[in-house]
């Protein structure tokens, strides 16, 4: 019995905001098709809840057994444009309705999947489902929504990214009263991961199994901790050992409890996501952790050097930890729910162009971003495919989570409360590149794809 | 099934025996004992064997925890492998 390495675990948990994200459990819809609708969604609904019925309570029981906190328990399922499409005289927004009204039967926080993946075309359902995305998010309060519009093996659909445009301002238009909530719960992709456990995104991939369990493990309160106590004198080789060290640490957390909720729940193991995600309580920011690198504050040159120091260093000390990882894993960059970063929006340190660099280097994209509401749908499909470009050439995942503030103006605030946080308004190039999203069509793969 | 239970709080008269007879009253047995004084702080650390407690593991921890609030002290109950999985290779 070694009492500093409990202690050391019991002050990561109970001071620096040590967590297990979330336990996501996958289950595929694909047996769940019907050209009847009404007996489409009722499948649906009769399988979530069937499936994930002992979700929570497990995910308490763990927590409780282990003493470490198990903040969300959500569910993933097969993008709802593949299963909508068996039924094409019918709206989409059933389905929506069906996988709200499981989540709170069973009591998870999110479900993810109300989905299409169109990188390269829109199949049979996925054009009705985009269509009725800022509906869905208007009526339902659990259903989070993702759109994959470009891959690094197609190339990105432009199209779809101009479509996107339109769907991300109307989903805030229609939630205007609710701080545009419905733009929050939405996601737009470049090399969308299929076992992806954090929300707004994840969606259980194709190529998984029927059910399956995935962990997102947490922690940038841990890893400021570290770089606090090591001190101005550390090198930064020094620094990126230490974050390894500490991200082997917090991942074989994860790599437990997803052990063990998938033998409680005799569900396959998937994957452990090892990302370091913030939450706007102080101390569990990841600009904090770049500001202990020694920068005056996060956005300032130097900000994308510290971060790519980081996002490799955790995967290079989570990956040994675990047995399967994947997912996004790395570091997260959500603006209004990291009290850093909102710190430094507030203060102009920090900016969309500075963020778009950011998102070359760490694990997703622009994400929790607010904009001005009168921004233009052009400008919104305009920033999509700049990221999705980021994406597509350096083989990675980019994702964009904008939130058209309707009504309001750069440098006011829009605040979800919860995890999503709030934050303010953050200016937009308003140079038109309407011309440029209008003539839609494809852009190629680039020559990275060519690999076989 | 092992677990460790750790005590953090202000010295007083009675936390051993306390904590060792809620401990007894479910039938867990006690191990391993260290305790110390870390810079005014008491810290306890028990390891114990659960396998013959006679309520649930929720229910310990509760009643454990319960007993630290009254005393105003801050005690976890937790499986050894969290520790175990975290610090060894």
């Amino acid at each position: 019995m070694n009492t500093n390495e409990i202690l050391e675990t019991i002050n990561m948990i109970d001071n620096e905001d040590l967590d297990v994200r979330t336990i996501t459990m996958g289950i595929s819809l694909l047996d769940c098709m019907d050209s009847d609708v009404k007996k489409s969604t009722q499948k649906v609904y009769d399988k979530i809840c069937r499936y994930a019925g002992d979700l929570v309570k497990t995910g308490e029981d763990i927590s409780k057994e282990y003493g470490i906190p198990i903040v969300n328990k959500r569910i993933a399922v097969t993008p709802i444009g593949i299963v909508s499409g068996a039924c094409q005289t019918a709206s989409p927004i059933h389905f929506a309705h069906a996988l709200d009204k499981a989540a709170r039967e069973v009591g998870v926080n999110f479900i993810g999947g109300y989905s299409a993946l169109v990188h390269k075309g829109f199949g049979p359902g996925d054009y009705a489902l985009i269509e009725s995305i800022p509906q869905a998010l208007a009526e339902t309060d659990f259903v989070c929504s993702s759109v994959n519009i470009g891959s690094t093996k197609a190339g990105i659909n432009m199209d779809a990214v101009k479509k996107m445009g339109v769907i991300v301002k109307k989903a805030a238009e229609l939630t205007a009263d609710r701080d545009c909530i419905g733009a929050a719960k939405l996601v737009v992709f470049c090399n969308a991961p299929e076992d992806n456990p954090f929300m707004a995104g994840a969606f259980h991939g194709t190529g998984e199994g029927d059910c399956v369990i995935n962990v997102g493990v947490s922690g940038p309160g841990v890893v400021r901790a570290a770089i606090k106590k090591s001190g101005d004198g550390c090198t930064l080789d020094e620094i990126a050992e230490l974050i390894k060290r500490t991200a082997f640490k917090i991942t074989r957390t994860g790599q437990l409890v997803a052990q063990e909720a998938s033998r409680r729940l005799c569900v396959p193991f998937g994957i452990v996501d090892l990302s370091l995600a913030p939450t706007p309580a102080v101390g569990d920011s990841v600009a904090y952790i770049l500001e202990g690198m020694g920068l005056e504050q996060c956005g300032a040159h130097g900000t994308t050097a510290a971060l790519a120091l980081l996002n490799d260093a955790v995967k290079k000390g989570g990956v040994m930890a675990s047995s399967h990882v994947g997912g996004l894993s790395g570091a997260f960059i959500p603006v209004t729910e990291d009290a850093g970063m909102i710190e430094a929006a507030r203060s102009g340190a920090l900016t969309l162009n500075k963020l778009e660099a950011m998102t070359a280097v760490c694990s997703v994209g622009l994400d929790m971003i607010a904009i001005p509401g009168d921004t233009s749908p052009e400008i919104i499909s305009a920033i999509i495919a700049d990221e999705a470009a980021i994406g597509m050439v350096n083989t990675k995942t980019t994702a964009v989570r904008l939130i058209p503030a309707i009504g309001k103006k750069c440098g006011e605030e829009l605040n979800f409360g919860g995890l999503l946080g709030g934050g303010p308004i953050m200016e937009v190039n308003q140079k038109s590149p309407a011309a440029f999203i209008h003539r839609g069509g494809r852009i190629p793969a680039p020559l990275q794809s060519l690999k076989n | 099934m092992k677990a460790v239970i750790a005590v953090i709080g202000k010295d007083m008269v009675g936390i051993l025996a306390e904590v060792s007879s809620t401990c007894a009253a479910k039938k867990v047995n006690v191990l391993e004992v260290t305790q110390s004084i870390l810079q005014d702080m008491f810290v306890m650390v028990m390891m114990v064997d659960t396998s013959a407690c006679t309520v649930p593991f929720s229910e310990l921890s509760d009643s454990l925890t319960q007993l630290g609030t009254q005393m105003n002290l801050k005690i976890h109950v937790m499986h050894e492998d969290i520790f175990n999985s975290m610090h060894r290779i």
